[in-house]
């Protein structure tokens, strides 16, 4: 019965969490177009694009890869359910341990389901995608770890609360040093540039999406979107010290993920060894370093 | 059964439903380039800053499943033709086939070569082809936006073509791929005779031949 009550906000937080991360990601193909001095496509150019992959056929690959598309978007939109939009989650907890637990089940999902396809370059692009995951899952808990110590508490919606009072209250400003390793492991994350080599088109054929078509390619667009906005939240509710109305919050994501088309648009791929050597020794140094400062009291 | 097939070729009349989904189609067109010959060399220009196809949501994409666009550029071998079905039967429909240059059209200046087919179009639909040696990317940004007119107005319907009069484009395909396999003796190409190739075209159905008379007058 419970279930039942919560079911609008359930749905409500689902298609909020669609359609933002959707103009997110028109939002940084603008962006990005606009850095390369072109014009770019317009703002809702990933509508189009999902809504066209839900007007073409499909081929399925058998019910394992049916499932697994859908338990990604599920596991996702999951995690969505516990992060705050404006310090309020549809389930009433902010728990970071199920947020941490939670978003990994869309990439098991997407193994899964991809994997079924039988395509050699998907589980080629999955394996990538699950090694990288080690090496941004580190810096990110340790960093987190180091704002539970800090608050002493694992509920976002404290943590959020924690810095109410102006941006001089932001963990930005106070805990610099956690704020770049976590924003280098967002790039990780998210999949762009310089940690784009699970997609890495030329290389290995867009590896996990390989043999997604039509409306599979679509589910595949709308878990990219919930992922946006899932990890932009999470930044700006850990870092950015949430938002008092969904405008400011939406502004605030717009920030942290054009940051990191930014940085998208000037670097080059790293091989996925470089690629975790690299977060391993900057991003996990330097959430180290910030967890030792907040141990040792400084 | 013609009854059973619901649709023909210029006189279509679509519904509304599928005119909306046709505005999202044509604003979202994602390209398999078959860089088969001088053509591909036209598409990064057409891409990057200077001629910008993606702010008409147009972009690459790395495997047949997820194109909509097949762009033929340039000329097509006959063992390179086996390979272009392949890719364009693994598309999936709505799917629009553009051949570029004068190479798909007829020849151009491989027209006498043996291991070089002429017509693309006794293969598979081409829905639209852009003349030139090569079309420059002033040309090829013309015909995508001519194809986006003919995406809304429901006239690029080539793979419908395509599924209505498969055995005619298979009797076609395995005709000139014969070519592909080896040959001990001395062997005529049929395909150099252009009485058979007149022939070919004397036996399409009407709707093709239509709709070929159609493309070469616009």
């Amino acid at each position: 019965m419970r279930f039942l009550h919560m079911l609008p906000q359930l749905l409500g937080v689902s298609f909020l969490a669609m359609a933002i991360g959707l103009l997110l990601m028109g939002l940084g193909r603008q962006f990005t177009a606009r850095l390369q001095r072109r014009v770019g496509p317009p703002f809702y150019q990933a509508y189009i694009d999902v809504l066209k992959c839900f007007s073409k056929g499909s081929i399925t690959h058998g019910f394992v890869m049916d499932l697994g598309s859908i338990m990604s978007l599920a596991g996702l939109l999951a995690t969505a359910y516990y992060v705050p939009f404006v310090q309020w989650t549809a389930t009433g907890s902010g728990s970071l341990v199920i947020i941490l637990y939670m978003m990994t089940i869309g990439y098991l999902g997407m193994a899964m389901g991809v994997s079924a396809s039988g395509n050699p370059q998907a589980p080629l692009g999955i394996s990538r995608a699950l090694a990288l995951m080690f090496g941004y899952k580190i810096p990110l808990v340790m960093v987190i770890l180091a704002m539970i110590l800090v608050t002493g508490t694992s509920d976002l919606l404290n943590i959020v609360n924690a810095q109410q009072g102006g941006p001089s209250h932001w963990f930005l400003l106070k805990f610099p040093i956690g704020f770049l390793a976590v924003e280098i492991a967002f790039q990780g994350m998210i999949g762009e540039r310089p940690y784009d080599m699970m997609i890495a088109p030329a290389e290995i054929a867009s590896g996990p999406m390989v043999e997604l078509s039509g409306k599979y390619l679509g589910l595949a667009f709308l878990l990219h979107s919930v992922q946006l906005y899932v990890e932009t939240a999470l930044i700006v509710n850990l870092f950015l010290g949430g938002a008092a109305n969904p405008a400011t919050f939406f502004g605030k994501q717009v920030v942290v993920y054009l940051t990191s088309m930014a940085v998208n648009a000037v670097m080059a791929r790293y091989r996925i060894e470089q690629g975790i050597a690299h977060l391993w020794k900057w991003a996990g140094s330097l959430a180290f370093i910030q967890l030792l400062t907040i141990k040792g009291g400084f | 059964m013609e009854d059973a097939v619901l649709f023909n070729l210029r006189d279509e009349r679509q519904s509304a439903w599928e005119s909306v989904l046709n505005y999202f189609r044509k604003r979202s067109m994602w390209m398999l380039y078959y860089c088969t010959g001088c053509g591909a060399i036209e598409l990064p220009p057409s891409m990057t800053s200077r001629y910008d196809m993606e702010r008409f949501g147009m972009g690459p994409m790395a495997t047949p499943r997820q194109a909509d666009l097949l762009l033929i550029t340039g000329y097509l071998s006959v063992k390179t033709l086996k390979r272009v079905i392949y890719s364009y039967e693994q598309m999936q429909e709505p799917k629009y086939v553009v051949g570029f240059g004068s190479c798909p059209i007829n020849g151009g200046i491989y027209w006498d070569s043996y291991p070089v087919i002429n017509h693309l179009e006794l293969f598979m639909p081409v829905d639209m082809s852009i003349a030139g040696c090569m079309p420059r990317p002033q040309a090829v940004l013309d015909a995508f936006q001519k194809l986006m007119a003919e995406i809304q107005d429901g006239h690029a319907v080539g793979y419908k073509r395509y599924r209505k009069h498969y055995d005619w484009y298979k009797r076609n395909q395995d005709a000139v791929l014969a070519r592909t396999e080896a040959v001990l003796e001395p062997w005529e190409d049929p395909f150099s005779d252009p009485a058979l190739v007149e022939s070919l075209w004397n036996d399409a159905p009407e709707e093709i031949k239509e709709n070929r008379e159609v493309r070469h007058d616009a």
